[in-house]
């Protein structure tokens, strides 16, 4: 029985490597065409993320080779401006100045809404008493719900990039924050809001949106009356949000152009939203 | 002859492998050292012990709050955990009926065996909410040394309960054909014999809470500051690290593995201080 079992394990693997050759050969015919090297560089945000689309991209034309380096949007400019870089990651709209040299193309958008618990009255707050709770001037719900409970604030670890839009939005300094909580990921700062009724966080609105259809006891806020959900982000209307943008000099090559295509087609949306970022398309 | 030439390979091969893992260590250290060599260069000492705040973006580098937060949660963790590992040891080897005794090591054991980001999660849903309760938010340094408790108090046991075993049987023996109570050989003859054995294991315990990272991370609250009293949140050396090494670069890359640097020292220095305990040392 077990010499039985043996045998054929053995030629189940002999079948699938003998199937994995033929399909690599097929694919290697098809497509032949794709060979080179892209070079891209550039925001720190949408790097992890390229560099699994460009895996993707690699299994699906396996003569092609694409780097990823990052070092900040600034440098994806100027790395594509020199022709160091095919392509630029760059986490935020393009200037107009930049709009008339290079050619942008939306990858996705990433968005951060303010989340407390379920259990928590408050339906809106406005831009000001989110900086006022941020910054320590507001540390007790009273003013703002009725509840005297003291406001436990979370807050991100430097270099998150949902740290830099919030930041930006709110227009303060990360030095100006009194946190009470700093967290790693979303889904830490998700955990910690739904146990503590008095909690405040700021999150990835793919991941909150996600957790709240599981059940997770927590609500996001509205911000200028507008809701915080990835249909409102993907219109752009949402106003706590930035772009992530590739950006190009001139005419593409064949491969880039190839790599763009891939990077904002549906087969790509998966990817996308398993980083927290919403897809355009 | 043969055996000869098997032993002269065994020989070569045993003092391969050894040199490889020796030379691990130095690399490492080597390697800490280069990558932390740029914000060496660019900040003074003074600056990661007198500094005003952890921004690396604004180029502050404050290491000091967490080298403290560090030291304080491995210690407030090791004085909850050595009694209560030393003395659950005690009982088992001395007091608990044999049947107990066997089924408790096997529990002992399945809860050493426990991956800590399973107790960070738990301290996460049950130990902070309970916190709260008392003082909010609950992600504070008493968490983190609660978690860390549970995380270390099995394997003292362990280490505590292999220590009682290697005391000499005689001496034993000897005590009780002498009349003495169990209380007094307990605490005159066994606890003195297997003091060696039990500081060299409680120590190197002691690096293991040092070195804790998810668990602690998850409870802490990771806010950079000297804590005031147990319920206010710190972030540890290891925390830093995991927390901010995805996104960080350039000068706040070489901060985080400055950071790792001085974990490695302070672990260094606990090996260091078992070396003076070690039984060998005292037997030869």
């Amino acid at each position: 029985m077990k010499s039985c079992f043996f045998y054929m394990s053995i030629s189940m693997l002999l079948i699938s490597a003998c199937t994995t050759e033929q399909s690599s050969i097929e694919s290697n015919n098809v497509k032949s065409n794709l060979t080179g090297k892209l070079i891209i560089t550039g925001s720190s945000t949408i790097a992890p993320l390229v560099l699994e689309l460009a895996r993707k991209f690699e299994i699906k034309h396996p003569e092609s080779r694409i780097d990823v380096q990052t070092g900040g949007s600034s440098r994806g400019i100027a790395d594509v401006k020199n022709k160091v870089a095919d392509i630029g990651m760059v986490s935020r709209e393009l200037l107009d100045k930049e709009i008339k040299t290079f050619t942008g193309h939306l990858l996705a958008r990433d968005g951060i809404s303010i989340i407390v618990n379920n259990t928590n009255p408050t339906h809106e707050l406005e831009n000001q008493q989110i900086i006022d709770i941020y910054t320590g001037k507001i540390t007790n719900w009273h003013s703002l719900t009725g509840k005297d409970a003291e406001i436990t604030v979370i807050h991100k670890a430097e270099g998150r990039s949902t740290l830099d839009v919030f930041l930006q939005y709110f227009k303060i300094k990360n030095k100006q924050i009194k946190p009470d909580i700093i967290i790693g990921d979303n889904e830490q700062g998700i955990k910690l809001v739904a146990k503590n009724p008095d909690a405040i966080a700021y999150v990835s609105i793919g991941t909150a949106e996600y957790d709240i259809k599981q059940g997770v006891t927590i609500k996001t806020l509205p911000l200028n009356q507008i809701e915080a959900n990835t249909h409102t982000l993907a219109k752009g209307q949402f106003p706590l949000n930035r772009e992530l943008n590739f950006v190009t000099l001139g005419p593409l090559n064949q491969l880039a152009n190839h790599f763009i295509q891939f990077a904002v087609s549906t087969e790509a949306n998966s990817t996308i939203s398993e980083f927290g970022f919403v897809p355009i398309n | 002859m043969s055996r000869l030439t098997n032993d002269n390979i065994l020989k070569t091969g045993l003092l391969i492998t050894t040199s490889i893992s020796a030379l691990c260590v130095v690399l490492i250290f080597l390697f800490l050292f280069f990558s932390s060599l740029p914000i060496l260069k660019e900040f003074q000492i003074n600056d990661f012990i007198f500094g005003e705040s952890w921004h690396p973006s604004e180029n502050e580098f404050y290491i000091l709050p967490m080298i403290v937060g560090s030291l304080y949660i491995m210690t407030l963790a090791m004085l909850i955990s050595v009694p209560l590992g030393i003395l659950t040891a005690i009982h088992n080897q001395f007091y608990s009926p044999k049947w107990f005794n066997s089924s408790f090591s096997r529990i002992v054991e399945i809860l050493s065996g426990i991956p800590s980001v399973i107790y960070g999660f738990w301290g996460l849903v049950v130990i902070v909410p309970l916190l709260a309760q008392f003082q909010a938010p609950g992600t504070s340094l008493l968490a983190g040394a609660i978690v860390l408790t549970f995380i270390i108090t099995p394997t003292i046991v362990l280490v505590a309960n292999n220590a009682f075993k290697e005391v000499n049987p005689l001496y034993i023996q000897n005590a009780i054909a002498l009349g003495l109570s169990r209380t007094n050989i307990i605490k005159n003859i066994i606890l003195p014999q297997a003091k060696n054995n039990l500081i060299t294991g409680i120590v190197l315990q002691s690096g293991r809470a040092i070195g804790e990272t998810l668990a602690v991370l998850m409870v802490c609250g990771n806010v950079v500051q000297i804590p005031g009293n147990l319920f206010e949140p710190v972030r540890t050396l290891t925390s830093n690290i995991a927390l901010e090494m995805a996104y960080a670069m350039d000068t706040h890359r070489s901060a985080l593995f400055l950071s790792g640097m001085v974990l490695m020292v302070i672990v260094l220095l606990l090996i260091i201080l078992t070396e003076h305990f070690s039984p060998l040392k005292t037997k030869s």
